[in-house]
């Protein structure tokens, strides 16, 4: 089993095999060359300064002797002196690196800048020292190369210690009493051994090199002992007699610098699990496993299956997708999903991670990563064929898409401004200082504080919060006719999550604009959505309205088992993991009606609370998840408003309807809920627009409110 | 780029300093100037003990070990009045550090002359040398690493990453006197085109200046394509996409700016490098830098000019390594607050 693992080891790791063997070689002819070759290699003759023959390969030096015999036998002193330098540094560096850390704090700090310092010379200064001290010859320049190596292993061992130290088991370990020197060889050596390894690896090359160089300069090793820096020193003076004479020694040591090339890089590939292959992720992996897919795929027309999937959506859709299929290699993303979003419609995606969710926001947005490719009878924005190649101007101006992770969305090295307002400045031929007023002016409508400064800055002196809103803020700069959003709130704490929704709310309210919200969480697509359609293993399992999911009132076993999931059923001892919905068995009903005898696991007994909305289980809200409110909207778990109730039984429920203020359930069960309740901004939820937001309302698309 | 005001007033204390807003450039450079300061003495002190140890480590009688084991009593005697070898340690050191603080260096035993007459003129020549290589190693080095590291992302054109591997890997760790010895052969012997030594024409600086920057161009480049790969595969990149730039301005103006950090940082080291392999290289081309005088000062025992070497080569790498930060600290001013971030 071991073996078997070993070798497959080696065998996907092509450059730790090519250096092992490269370097192995040297090992043999390190054994081998000077028993059988020492003759010709150090016999007077007087054959002198031959050029390449039969008989001499590459030719003889100036005492008759042949050059690659010489070259050959010297590989044995060459690499003895490299192993030589390089254990003695890995030995005193590894030791200094570690007992630095149990050495009193000053004494431990003024080490670890002394090594520091050290590091910042080049190696070779510290090497002329030794040499100067000790005077030419082979063991000075071993002592040499061994002190300049030192510095390195010192400081590699020394930060990767302090890493480890502050690990959770070397922190028990120490409250365990055990005591420091055992944690270092027990708990810190060993965690820190494969990047130590790595070093050691390329600092037997530099060694190599460095101790051949002083040998070359003629501060190494004298004649008439030779290894490879000094033939090469003694070339140089007949080099143009007779230039072949450099070529041995020089390919030697190019070969060797080779050898441990590879061989530090196949080191460092099986030490790291992230490098190579594996890097790019599940997709990279599954394209390189099997590009076999044809690129273009033209479907069959739809079956009934996707005919039969469309019902239940939205008619006279804006954004129409109808049998839309991805593959990264063999593997099926996701499989014939059809769904329309129609102008001013919020669809929700909803699903457990691995279900589809993204890949489908990333699809109709043209993001798909490498190696994986969508097919659909149609895949289409209005009249913006999806499918093709359409113009980049279009997409980026007519999709706005904001990302889960506003963190790693936003890039590091530029400024806010730059990225906020680029697509205006690019698409919208929009001047730079234009494009900043306006960007200014809707961060500040999102109430980001010192919009101005803000966008001077970099991405990381603002919140994850903050730099969500702004890039929702920065998605409507084109006043898109579609805002994907790919889980926007996942990667935000709760109560910024709510300001977050809020936002995307208010857009659809005065902008019109149509959604398609990615979420796992299925209490946030309750809230927000109007039609949700539920994925699993990449396909559609059900389809339902957010006022069902609110009200509870799904049928469907798995969607009820994600309702089931949520927090507060967690608190029960069920997990989202737990739901195991086994739809390979049980062809998915695409009208989602469930099929009978469904199997399901892990599902705790139903019906128990059949209405309770999902968000009160929110877990700041301090609600007891009690159920005894059935058709609240779920976000009035708001902490933050405050509102009073206007009474007027909303269209959706106000999102300041709220459950702090003890307004009683109005009986109306909320069409949506009520995420237009702006508390932040002192705005009444419902009836006048306010003033600030008249002219916007007034281009609003009669379908983005109340056609119901 | 505006640099806040390079010396503050006091230690301030960075985090202190960060959260005023406002001050937050000049405050994260005082931060930056205060560390580097400190860091920049603590090496130099460190550079002058070593340099100054050569001569008290000598093994046994350092006057006989500089002398010759047949000196009579009064050479050694003279030896030992010259450099002061009766004194206390600690005397010595003081005598060493004024020396160094006004500039002097000592007296060449071989010469005779002062050791700071032997520097100033063999400097500039070395100085000739590094900067063109370091320039061209970073121009060759950025262009091509990112070029091949877009062309090869995600596991496109497997065989150009390939070739690009071992070609690139081959020429960064061939040692810089072999590749010096065989563009001798090539470009001197055989083809006859430049000159194989000295400094007196432009020409004869191409050889050594190629050979230099071959190895540290590629290994650098490596890391860029390396670097570029993982940058392409960031979260910001599909961002940078989604706004639908054209492909040199989705590269250069999304990905190249987060490639800076790490390749400068990872150039700062190969660029310290470079300076030793300068010293080495020079011997190959007979070129009359501080390379060539401080083997042989150091074959012929001439220690003052050794710890005169030492300690101005000593000093550029510090230049490097300090120049490294400095325009790491205004292309990515997050590198002020906490040092240099590598990958």
């Amino acid at each position: 089993m071991a073996t078997d693992t070993t070798v497959r080891r080696w065998r996907r790791n092509p450059s730790l095999l090519a250096g092992a063997v490269i370097l192995g070689l040297l090992v043999v002819v390190a054994l081998v060359a000077p028993p059988l070759l020492s003759g010709s290699a150090e016999t007077l003759t007087d054959d002198a300064r031959l050029g390449p023959g039969a008989e001499h390969l590459l030719g003889t030096d100036a005492f008759g002797r042949d050059v690659l015999a010489r070259a050959l036998v010297a590989t044995r002193l060459t690499l003895l002196m490299a192993a030589a330098a390089t254990a003695a540094s890995f030995v005193v560096g590894v030791a200094i690196g570690a007992l630095v850390h149990l050495a009193p704090r000053w004494l431990r700090e003024t080490c670890l800048r002394l090594i520091d310092s050290a590091v910042a010379f080049p190696s070779l200064v510290l090497a002329l020292v030794i040499a100067a001290v000790l005077g030419p010859g082979t063991g000075s320049a071993i002592v040499a190369i061994a002190v300049a190596g030192v510095p390195g292993f010192a400081r590699l061992t020394a930060n990767l210690a302090a890493t480890v130290a502050d690990k959770d088991y070397v922190l028990t370990a120490r409250l365990l009493g055990v005591p420091g020197p055992r944690i270092l060889t027990r708990h810190v050596l060993p965690n820190i051994s494969g990047p130590l390894l790595v070093l050691l690896s390329s600092s037997f090359t530099l060694s190599l090199l460095d101790i051949s160089s002083l040998s070359f300069v003629g501060l190494g090793v004298q004649s008439p002992q030779y290894d490879w820096g000094r033939l090469l020193n003694e070339a140089l003076p007949s080099i143009f007699a007779q230039p072949s004479v450099v070529l041995a020694p020089s390919i030697m040591l190019i070969v060797t610098g080779v050898g441990a090339m590879l061989l530090g890089d196949g080191v460092a590939s099986l030490v790291d699990p992230r490098t190579r292959g594996t890097a790019p992720a599940a997709t990279g992996a599954a394209d390189a496993a099997g590009p076999a897919t044809p690129a273009k795929e033209s479907r069959a027309p739809q079956a009934p299956g996707g005919a039969g999937a469309t019902a239940g959506t939205e008619p006279d859709g804006l954004l129409t997708v109808d049998g839309l299929t991805v593959r990264a290699g063999d593997r099926t993303l996701v499989d014939d999903v059809s769904f329309t979003i129609g102008a001013g419609r919020i669809v929700g995606l909803v699903g457990e991670s691995g279900s589809g969710k993204s890949t489908i926001a990333m699809a109709v947005a043209g993001l798909l990563p490498e190696g994986a490719r969508a097919n659909a009878s149609r895949l289409a924005l209005g009249d913006l064929d999806l499918l093709g190649t359409p113009p980049g101007r279009r997409l980026a101006t007519e999709i706005g898409i904001v990302y889960q992770d506003p963190i790693g969305t936003f890039n590091p090295a530029l400024r806010l401004g730059a990225q906020l307002t680029e697509v205006a400045r690019t698409h919208l031929g929009t001047s730079r200082r234009q494009a900043r007023r306006d960007m200014a002016r809707a961060l500040a409508d999102i109430h980001v504080t010192e919009p101005e400064r803000r966008l001077r800055q970099h991405p990381h002196e603002l919140s994850g919060g903050m730099l969500q809103r702004a890039s929702i803020a920065s998605a409507m700069t084109t006043n898109p006719r579609l805002l994907i959003a790919d889980e926007p709130t996942t990667a935000l704490d709760v109560t910024v999550q709510a300001e977050v929704l809020r936002q995307f709310r208010r857009i659809n309210r005065e902008h019109g604009t149509a959604m398609l919200f990615i979420s796992h969480d299925i209490g946030v697509v309750g809230v927000l959505c109007d039609t949700v359609l539920v994925l699993h293993g990449g396909r559609v399992v059900d389809r339902t309205t957010g006022r069902d999911l609110r009200r509870g009132t799904v049928t469907h076993p798995y969607t009820r088992a994600l309702l089931a999931a949520t927090p507060a059923a967690v608190e029960a001892g069920a997990t989202l993991s737990a739901v195991r919905w086994t739809g390979d068995t049980t062809p998915a009903q695409p009208d989602g009606t469930p099929p009978d005898g469904m199997p399901l696991d892990g599902t705790p007994p139903d019906g128990t609370q059949p209405d309770r909305a999902p968000l009160d289980a929110m877990p700041l809200d301090g609600m007891p998840p009690d159920g005894t409110q059935p058709d609240r909207a779920p976000l009035d778990a708001m902490p933050l408003d405050g509102m009073p109730p206007d009474g007027t039984p909303p269209d959706r429920a106000p999102l300041d309807a709220m459950p702090l203020d003890g307004m009683p359930p109005d009986g109306t069960p909320p069409d949506k809920a009520p995420l237009d309740g702006m508390p932040l901004d002192g705005i009444p939820p419902h009836g006048t627009p306010p003033d600030d937001l008249s002219d916007t309302a007034a281009d609003r698309p009669p379908a983005a409110e109340g056609s119901r | 780029m505006s640099a806040g005001p390079a010396v503050p007033a006091g230690p301030l204390p960075a985090a202190a300093v960060r959260r005023a807003p406002g001050l937050r450039l000049g405050g994260g450079w005082a931060g930056f100037a205060v560390r580097r300061a400190g860091g920049l003495l603590m090496s130099m002190l460190l550079l002058v003990v070593v340099t100054f140890l050569i001569v008290p480590l000598l093994p046994g009688d350092p006057a006989r070990a500089i002398a010759g084991t047949n000196s009579s009593p009064a050479t050694l005697a003279a030896i030992r009045e010259r450099l002061g070898l009766d004194e206390p340690m600690t005397t010595r050191f003081v005598h060493y550090l004024g020396d160094i603080a006004s500039g002097r260096l000592g007296t060449s035993f071989r010469f005779d002359t002062p050791v700071a007459d032997i520097v100033s003129t063999r400097l500039p020549y070395t100085v000739q040398l590094v900067i063109p290589a370091v320039l061209l190693s970073l121009l060759i080095a950025v262009p091509l690493g990112m070029t091949v590291g877009v062309l090869t992302r995600d596991g496109r054109r497997r065989r150009l990453g390939v070739a690009f591997g071992t070609v690139a890997g081959l020429l960064a760790s061939a040692p810089v006197y072999v590749v010096a010895t065989l563009l001798i052969v090539l470009f001197s012997i055989s083809l006859g085109l430049l000159p194989s030594g000295g400094a007196t024409t432009p020409s004869a600086l191409v050889l050594p200046i190629t050979a230099l920057c071959v190895g540290p161009a590629f290994a650098i480049a490596r890391v860029v394509r390396q670097e570029t790969a993982s940058v392409l595969a960031q979260d910001y990149m599909r961002t940078a996409r989604g706004h639908r730039l054209g492909s040199v301005r989705l590269h250069l103006r999304h990905a190249l700016p987060n490639l800076v950090t790490s390749v400068l940082t990872l150039s700062g080291l190969v660029l310290t490098s470079l300076l030793g392999g300068t010293i080495i290289l020079e011997n190959v081309f007979t070129y009359p830098g501080l390379g060539t005088e401080v083997v042989q000062a150091i074959i012929y025992k001439d220690y003052p000019v050794i710890q005169g070497i030492i300690l101005v080569v000593g000093m550029l790498a510090l230049l490097v390594n300090l120049l490294v930060d400095v325009v790491l600290g205004i292309v990515d001013p997050r590198t002020l607050d906490g040092g240099r971030r590598g990958h």
